[in-house]
């Protein structure tokens, strides 16, 4: 496998351009297997630089009353860990990189190994995962090795700093900072310890570093690129199609917002 | 599972990690894992403390009102056909065995010197508990409930009020316990710096499930010098109803070490595992991941957790603790359903042969007790002695079982 990932180049030329990446959050199926791949294709067509494709989960305790119900929908609507990564390889055919993020049990359930195999013939680029740390993940650990997957493990303003060194270390790809104490959700501002957590982990690696959990609107996308190399998006994406009386309507919402957010990270806050 | 590991006594575990084996450990979000670190050094620190077991032993005892009894119930000992030996977990302050771990976890978070706590409750009795330590101990304290909960244990959301408790109905998913269990997690990631969620049972991420044993585990202590004392020779079983399985891991505990003495844990059948409708996550459940641990779990092949169905609100839940998990891989405890109208006519039976009513997850217990007595007394050639965790008293559930036996007058 190659020490250097797909992602990883995507943010060398983000870098280059004096710009921070857009990655826009969506669960699969949400509201329905066709209508979350023509949401994510609409992302993408608006600006937004990489899918993070949330596999829905019946107990998600790190996301926000907008995530909880959009992934509520999904899973009435009877979506299966097997159509999110058909949605996978759906999204990934239009050369925009997708990577999966997914509470840990649906994929100990689907087979780790087998997961993780399928995810990357389907052209994921790897996993986000917020409730795994790398103290239990072994085998994820070893079947990222063996498919060439990203492992982007959350790190948090609580971590110690042997923690958040220990955390870095098993990730590749990028690192997934946690802005604040708190679960997903758009916020009116963004948390002051995002900075400070940002320069913690540049001072333990060279990995880029993806500023997550309460950003909404294109000023704050600008602010948070001025210092972390990806800017994660959910609820406030995801809010454009619950918020809609219909499809078209929400697509359209989805467009605006994408193209806000991506105006954002191109015009970095100094 | 390695032949070491089978033999080692039960003490050694969870290891430092807070593995039983491939149960338990830590399935959470990183923001987390600095305040379970606290809590685990903090609980390691306090078992050590003399003066904390000194202080925890004092509030049991003149507060909680503990040891309980171990009663000796003749006309239900007839019935079953066993030496039926009542711990009477029901007499405690708060009515369930339930105010041992909340007050081992007040004064823990008194210890950590955070100011609030916040709790889960399915039926309300943790809550009442909960608030009940919470004002004892001059803490703020939020509950969460299920909203279908609050609705039909309207009783006990008047009670955590009165005790000055804030409680929120909790309106998303399936609206019972679980969907409480995630938003009391999600209030904690949010609140970590000055909150201590005080969880209701051996479960969840390490180290609750190991603390949560240390504090109940009196029950067993207790159990085992009465029995002692009383029948001259310890029991031959234990029986106890398993939820999430606090009161169980506490009766076992101290017997974990001793061969001959029989451990089963009844879990809630519902209509029957054959059904589909049930809360029997280890007879009926598969190995996963929920609430931040590795264990027993309800749920589909896609690992989304499955709705529980019991008569019982407080062995509603879909998952278990890992102990008990590991426990039943070992072979060293066995678990088995007790369907929801076993468990209610073994509630009648200790009504009319003892006047006592117990609570219904209690009840569970003594129908299990009714099937095994027949089969250790076969096994062993004589009357068999059997202790029974009576972990709760039944006045909460006078309306369910009101409805039940349909003895309620019509408006």
């Amino acid at each position: 496998m190659s020490e250097r990932s797909r992602i990883g180049v995507v943010f060398d030329k983000a870098r280059a351009d004096g710009r921070a990446l857009l990655v826009g959050c969506m669960p699969a199926g949400f509201p329905t297997v066709e209508g979350s791949i023509a949401a994510m294709k609409t992302m993408i067509a608006a600006g937004v630089d990489v899918i993070e494709l949330e596999i829905p989960y019946s107990d998600p305790v790190m996301d926000g009353p907008v995530i909880q119900r959009a992934s509520g929908i999904a899973l009435a609507g009877g979506v299966r860990t097997r159509d999110a990564l058909r949605i996978v390889e759906e999204v990934a055919a239009t050369g925009a990189p997708v990577a999966a993020m997914t509470y840990w049990n649906p994929i100990e359930q689907y087979g780790v190994d087998a997961f993780a195999r399928d995810l990357a013939a389907a052209g994921g680029t790897g996993m986000v995962t917020p409730d795994l740390i790398p103290d239990e993940a072994d085998e994820w650990l070893a079947a990222s090795d063996a498919y060439g997957l990203d492992r982007t493990f959350l790190v948090a303003p609580s971590s110690t700093d042997e923690r958040l060194a220990m955390t870095v270390a098993h990730c590749r790809g990028f690192v997934y900072a946690t802005a604040l104490m708190g679960v997903t959700g758009a916020r009116a501002q963004i948390s002051q310890a995002a900075p400070v957590l940002v320069s913690r982990v540049r001072a333990v690696t060279d990995l880029p570093v993806g500023v997550g959990l309460g950003v909404g609107t294109g000023a704050q996308a600008a602010a948070v690129a001025g210092y972390a190399d990806a800017v994660i998006v959910g609820s406030a994406l995801i809010r454009c199609l619950l918020d809609a009386p219909d499809q078209e309507s929400g697509l359209s919402a989805l467009r605006a917002v994408s193209a806000e957010l991506a105006e954002g990270v191109r015009n970095p806050t100094p | 599972m390695s032949a070491d590991a089978l033999a080692a006594p039960a003490a050694q575990f969870p290891d430092a990690a807070g593995h039983f084996g491939r149960f338990g450990g830590r399935f959470v979000p990183e923001a987390l894992v600095a305040a379970l670190d606290e809590l685990g050094a903090a609980h390691r620190a306090a078992m050590a403390d003399e003066q904390f077991r000194a202080e925890f032993d004092a509030l049991l005892r003149d507060y909680a009102g503990t040891p309980s009894l171990l009663y000796e119930a003749h006309r239900f000992s007839a019935r079953a056909g066993a030496r039926v030996l009542l711990k009477r977990e029901d007499l405690n302050h708060t009515g369930a065995h339930k105010v041992r771990n909340v007050l081992g976890q007040a004064l823990l978070t008194r210890r950590m010197g955070k100011k609030r706590v916040i709790a889960e409750t399915g039926a309300g009795q943790h809550g009442v508990a909960t608030a009940t330590a919470a004002a004892l101990f001059d803490l703020d304290c939020v509950v969460y409930m299920g909203q279908v909960d609050t609705e039909r244990q309207a009783l006990n959301v008047a009670r955590m009020r009165m005790l000055g408790a804030t409680v929120v109905p909790v309106t998303n998913g399936s609206r019972t316990l679980k969907d409480a269990m995630n938003e009391a997690m999600r209030d904690w990631v949010a609140n970590v710096d000055d909150t201590h969620y005080l969880i209701g049972t051996a479960a969840g991420p390490d180290p609750f499930p190991r603390l949560v044993r240390d504090f109940v585990r009196g029950i067993g202590d207790e159990a085992r010098a009465q029995c002692l004392e009383l029948t001259g020779a310890l029991p031959d079983a234990i029986t106890a109803c398993v939820g999430g399985g606090s009161n169980a891991l506490g009766i076992f505990h101290a017997f974990t070490d001793d061969p001959q003495v029989r451990l089963y844990g009844f879990e809630a059948g519902g209509e029957g595992v054959a059904t589909g409708r049930h809360a029997a996550s280890i007879t009926g459940g598969s190995a996963g991941v929920l609430h931040g641990t590795r264990t027993y779990v309800l749920q589909d092949a896609d690992g989304q957790t499955q709705e529980s169905h019991s008569i019982s609100a407080g062995l509603d839940y879909p998952g278990v603790g890992p102990e008990h998990a590991w426990l039943h891989d070992t072979g060293r405890a066995s678990y088995r359903p007790v369907t929801d109208a076993e468990a209610m006519a073994a509630f009648e039976l200790l009504c009319r042969t003892e006047g006592i009513i117990p609570a219904i997850e209690s009840a569970h217990a003594l129908a299990g007790t009714l099937a095994v007595a027949g089969e250790l007394a076969a096994e062993l050639g004589r009357q068999p002695t059997i202790v029974v965790n009576l972990s709760g008293r039944g006045d909460k559930d006078v309306h369910t079982a009101g409805e039940y036996f349909g003895i309620l007058d019509k408006e």
